[in-house]
């Protein structure tokens, strides 16, 4: 039974529902999608050894990524991705066969192959944790037959093999609060200085026999002032350490069997001494490298009588660390900005007032200031030495320099991705010129040719390859202008560098990129952070000619009170257009659903102190939001007191009366959680910009269900206090889920409903009137996956057909909060076998279409589930009629086809996001999804009833066309001529 | 079919002229020859022919009326055989059956023509007509309500009703860290 207008849908519902799952063909892949792979920023690189003859280097990131990378390109040899919860501190080479890292805050150490990056082995310590394990190699293998790797965390130190990972031996020093700050081996080798902090004042020098682990010795020397903790090695023998309060170092001697030390004063050596001191990890032969706010300077060691400076660089600049070149010389790399260009030094440490290679190289600008240099050297043709050096800079892009030149540079900070926005392109201007399209002419002819015989199976191999490489390098899907189906548009994105990137939907590659001036950190040392990206202004009608642009929010600081920033970008260039530094803290950015004239979008930015600002801060945005301010309302959620309040807003800020962008605001609600059996573990609601078609669903024998549909839609859930930790920490009897519905604007709980035996991490999705959810249930050891479909009781009534007709219902009348209406609630709940990391639905221009969820799945892969499986109305024996309607037969678990996933056979290493944009195109929705890689696709949950496919041949229309006006014209005639031979007969 | 309808015209017409070819006779009758018969007979046969020719014609009126009824009982079979489901078959059968009441009921005056009479009466065999071809088109609108294409219900009217708008507006959420 069908209504007449939705014959169409439903006849197409019905066809897509033969083929649940929507996969792509194997010659398809990359027509559409694309995928990048990204490591994160550098923290620590180490080049293979020359004689291993393999240009490689390998490297650990912020994003907990270990990567060999190629130095002729760039490119990824071979990379792993290690969870977030086992974090890589340190990374060394061993025997030039194997990377070995530590992770785990010492107490994991594994050996990856260098050639392949396949694991040898893994070897488990138990340490005390310390925030700053060290690695130690031991330099040759006089000591042991296989090279022993030292791990030193906390009190503890080992002594592993780095052939097979077996444990040499270990040691636990027993003095409390022991912090092992550095291990040194003696020139002889046998045996091993261990230099540790305890408490903060207290230097201990072990002696330690490197073969047994022995203690041969333990001196303890107390010092005058606390010590901060930074140490660095500055010879040999003498250890440099910067006191407590960050002004002072001590110069720290052992010799054999005594300690003695000097205090040095750095007011004394550098004159500038704002901000944060830092003693730069550099170098032995007695050169030291000392990092103020304005200056790096260079300090020679004269035994611990002094330090005399060297050189001063001016801010920003940046040290290497040493890089041993002979026997008995290091060299170490400079790299500073002048001006737009920036300068690469080498020197040695023998002679530090020479320079052996001092290079301008042009780089990007809006890269920011150069952070970390990793310095290599290699022997050139004529035997002398050349030196190479990655480059990390501010916006986490890693650049190889070499001979003045920048070889390769890798946009790595696409590898963290804070917030994501998309912008159209500009509009395709008139007259496009036909000579353009007449020159291809020939070439579009050619083209549908082939695949006209592709199709029809007469294509050769090398034709059928030809093919398949003119739909891939198609240049409709790359060009710079709007695209009748809105395809083609910019993602903008926003890393945590403060960098705002874009990025064309064709292929992937960056349009622009700016670095924003007003999220990088300061001379003192603040650390600004970026927060979110909205869409500022979107133009339409009126204000068609102008570019659209974005809005970035950050902070200044770290601190959530420390005051915010803001920028305005144009969309097309990225060029800032307006910058702005609040003179209030940011908590909550609401956009709103208002714009001003010139379709600028209102945003409130909530301050610490509850109260709301107004940006754009202009008299006609005012106008516009003084009228909606009664109804305008928002609600905080506070995870630490377990509370969720409602606020409304009134007219003016009470403190500073005379800015009347300021609005102070007014508890209205609040839902306090008992805090002894809920905890909330997570709130949901929809998207502001998803699109609802209709209110009403129609079901089986043609009744009406009206859905509740509120923007103010809240979904919590909250979990008992036992349950909140990790899966298995709880018993099921000790472990429940409550779901909560809640309107936002009058604090209402619409549905409550408890899960017993369930425990997060929950994952939601709300969109329409639907929230699906997800959870452990520790009674079935399995997730379960639940749904509830809220619907509006009190307009069930509006059914009689003839005030339907005469237009004299309620149903299009503006709904308010105020009027409680009541609802009824449908949920069912079912198994899901997978692990999930994020939940997102998508979304299309006029939600017509039907809605696929994508899960990001623990392999770092999305699945997309259709919404026909998690609906409340599954029966085991659905009638004839629900099955007609499209409603599946119920299973106590939801199928995984594996045809259905969106990433097909890529991973998209630590999947953070999914993103899902509309197209102009009702059936198509586009999909952005970002972790450490980045993939985009397409994708049609109810298949592309709406366009012909790509590979929809023209030609064989063309020519059947064709051929059947031919046929008509020949029929016509021989049909003539018969009647005329028979008239005459 | 063909060759049995033509037939069957072919007998008709030759019924039709000998029985009109004496009374309007176009050809003038031969010198010398009087119609047989006298006057008196003479105008009672031509009254019975009338009266016979006004009782052919109404006979003739009625049975055109009632041709729809052998049509409805077909159609009605059609469409039990194409049954409830929408497809091709059955809107076709659906549409057929509506559109012939239509298009017959818009010739409703051509179809009596022939039988236009002062003294025939042909009201009541157009109303019967009109009647019967009024109950198929109302046998395909059953048709087309079962198929479900009449918007007979609440869910056709409201199937695509856009949302309400909401009068207030609420945002926030977890404050950002």
């Amino acid at each position: 039974m069908a209504p007449p207008r939705h014959l169409l849908l439903i006849l197409l519902a019905a066809a897509s529902l033969a083929t649940l799952a929507a996969a792509v063909y194997e010659d398809q892949v990359g027509l559409a999608d694309w995928h990048q792979k990204y490591i994160g920023k550098v923290k620590q690189a180490v080049y293979h050894s020359q004689k291993s003859g393999r240009r490689r280097v390998v490297v650990l990131t912020e994003e907990n990524v270990i990567a060999s990378l190629d130095l002729r390109s760039g490119d990824i040899f071979w990379r792993h991705v290690i969870e977030k919860n086992d974090p890589v501190d340190q990374l060394g080479l061993s025997l030039a066969k194997y990377a070995v890292t530590l992770s785990m805050g010492g107490s994991t150490l594994r050996a990856w192959n260098l050639p392949d990056g396949q694991m040898i082995w893994e070897t488990n310590l138990q340490v005390s944790k310390s925030s700053k394990p060290l690695l130690h190699f031991l330099s040759n293998s006089k000591v042991a037959k296989d090279n022993l790797v030292l791990v030193s965390a906390g009190q503890w130190i080992y002594a592993v093999s780095s052939i097979d990972g077996v444990i040499a031996w270990g040691k636990e020093f027993s003095l409390d609060g022991l912090e092992i700050k550095q291990v040194l081996q003696s020139p002889e080798n046998d045996i091993l200085y261990v230099v540790g902090i305890a408490g903060s004042s207290k230097l201990n020098l072990y002696q330690l026999n490197a073969k047994t682990g022995e203690v041969v010795k333990h001196i303890q020397e107390s010092f005058p002032g606390a010590l901060c903790g930074e140490t660095i090695l500055g010879s040999h023998n003498v250890l440099v350490a910067l006191d407590e309060t960050r002004s002072g170092l001590f110069l720290i001697e052992f010799k054999g069997e005594s300690i003695n030390y000097n205090k040095v004063h750095i007011s004394d050596l550098v004159q500038d001494l704002s901000g944060r001191v830092k003693l730069l990890p550099l170098m032995s032969n007695g050169i030291i490298a000392l990092q103020a706010s304005s200056t790096v300077s260079l300090l020679k060691l004269k035994g611990i009588d002094g330090l005399e400076v060297i050189q001063s660089f001016e801010q920003p600049a940046a040290v290497s660390n040493a890089l041993t070149i002979t026997e008995k010389d290091e060299g170490f790399a400079v790299v500073r900005h002048m001006g737009s260009e920036i300068e690469f030094i080498v020197k040695f440490t023998s002679d530090v007032s020479n320079e052996v290679i001092r290079e301008k190289i042009n780089i990007d600008q809006h890269r920011g200031n150069i952070q970390k240099v990793f310095l290599n050297n290699y022997i050139r043709t004529d035997k002398s030495h050349g030196f190479r050096a990655l480059l990390v800079l501010e916006d986490h892009s890693l650049l190889l320099v070499q001979q003045g030149n920048v070889v390769w540079s890798r946009e790595d900070g696409l590898a963290s991705i804070i917030d994501v926005t998309t912008s159209e392109l500009p509009v395709e201007k008139d007259g496009v010129s036909v000579a353009n399209v007449e020159h291809n002419l020939f070439e579009w002819l050619k083209g549908h040719m082939l695949k006209l015989k592709g199709t029809l199976m007469l294509a050769s191999a090398d034709e059928l390859a030809a093919i398949q490489a003119l739909r891939l390098k198609n240049s409709e899907k790359n060009k710079m202008t709007r695209d009748h189906n809105g395809f083609r548009k910019l993602l903008i994105l926003l890393t945590k560098a403060g960098k705002v990137i874009a990025l064309h939907t064709g292929d992937g590659r960056i349009i622009w990129s700016n670095l924003l001036p007003s999220l990088r950190a300061s001379k003192s040392g603040e650390m600004p952070s970026a927060l979110r990206i909205y869409q500022w202004q979107v133009p339409h009608h009126r204000v068609m000619r102008e570019n659209p642009s974005i809005l970035v929010v950050g902070r200044s600081g770290t601190d959530s009170a420390a005051p915010g920033v803001l920028s305005v970008l144009d969309s097309y260039s990225g060029e800032e257009l307006n910058s702005l530094k609040f003179d209030h803290s940011v908590v909550q950015i609401i956009p709103l659903m208002l714009k001003d004239s010139s379709e600028q979008r209102l945003h409130l930015i909530v301050d610490s102190h509850y109260r709301a600002h107004l940006y754009p801060r202009s008299p006609d945005a005012i106008n516009v939001f003084l009228h909606e301010i009664p109804n305008t309302y928002f609600y905080t959620v506070d995870i630490e007191k377990n509370v969720i309040r409602g606020h409304s807003l009134q007219k003016s800020c009470d403190l500073s009366s005379d800015d009347e962008y300021c609005f102070s605001t007014k508890e209205l609600w609040s839902i306090v959680f008992p805090s002894d059996a809920e905890r909330i573990a997570i709130t949901e609601t929809r998207k502001m910009n998803e699109v609802v078609h209709t209110q009403a669903k129609i079901i089986a024998d043609q009744d009406v269900m009206y859905k509740y549909l509120s923007k103010n839609l809240v979904f919590v859930a909250t979990v008992s206090p036992k349950a909140a930790s990790e899966i298995g920490s709880a018993a099921p009897e000790e472990a429940w889920l409550v779901a909560y519905l809640i309107d936002a604007v009058t604090g209402r709980i619409l549905h409550r409903v408890t899960h017993h035996g369930a425990q997060g991490p929950v994952h939601a999705v709300v969109s329409e009137n639907w929230v699906v959810y997800l959870y452990f249930n520790l009674r079935a050891h399995r997730f379960e996956m639940a749904v509830i479909e809220i619907y509006d009781q009190s307009r069930a009534d509006n059914k009689d057909v003839l005030k339907l007709i005469l237009g004299k219902h309620n149903l299009s009348a503006p709904i308010t909060s105020y009027i409680r209406s009541e609802v009824m609630v449908k949920s069912q709940s079912y198994f899901f076998t997978h692990s999930v990391k994020t939940m997102t639905v998508t979304q299309t221009a006029k939600g017509i279409t039907s809605k696929q969820l994508l899960i990001g799945t623990i392999g770092d892969q999305v699945l997309a589930l259709d919404k026909r499986f998690v609906d409340p109305r599954r029966s085991v024996n659905p009638t004839q009629q629900e099955k007609e309607e499209g409603i599946i037969p119920l299973t106590d678990s939801l199928p995984i086809i594996p045809m259905s996933y969106v990433t097909h056979s890529l991973q998209v290493e630590a999947l953070r996001g999914i993103v899902a944009i509309p197209s102009k195109l009702e059936s198509t929705t586009l999909v952005f999804t970002y972790g450490v890689d980045l993939f985009y696709t397409r994708l049609a949950p109810s298949r592309t009833y709406d366009s012909l496919t790509d590979e929809f041949s023209y030609a064989l229309l063309l020519i059947t066309i064709v051929a059947l006006v031919a046929a008509i014209i020949f029929t016509w005639i021989w049909s003539e001529k018969k009647e005329l031979n028979d008239k005459w007969r | 079919m063909e060759k049995g309808k033509g037939l069957a015209r072919r007998w008709a017409v030759e019924l039709y002229d000998a029985s009109s070819s004496s009374s309007h006779s176009s050809v003038s009758d031969p010198p010398g020859f009087t119609r047989s018969g006298p006057d008196a007979d003479d105008a009672t046969g031509a009254r019975q022919r009338k009266d016979s020719e006004t009782a052919w014609k109404a006979q003739k009126a009625w049975e055109v009326a009632q041709a729809p009824f052998k049509n409805l009982m077909m159609m009605g079979f059609m469409m039990w055989m194409a049954g409830s489901t929408v497809h091709l078959f059955s809107i076709g059968i659906t549409f057929s059956a509506l559109w012939q009441p239509i298009s017959a009921l818009r010739s409703v005056g051509k179809v009596f023509e022939p039988f236009k009479d002062p003294r025939v009466d042909t009201l009541a065999p157009k109303l019967v007509f009109i009647a019967l071809n009024l109950a198929a088109m109302g046998l395909g609108v059953f048709k087309l309500n079962t198929l479900g294409l009449l918007p007979t219900n609440a869910s056709d009217w409201v199937s695509s009703l856009a949302p309400a708008q909401e009068v207030e507006y609420a945002g926030g959420g977890i404050p950002l860290h």
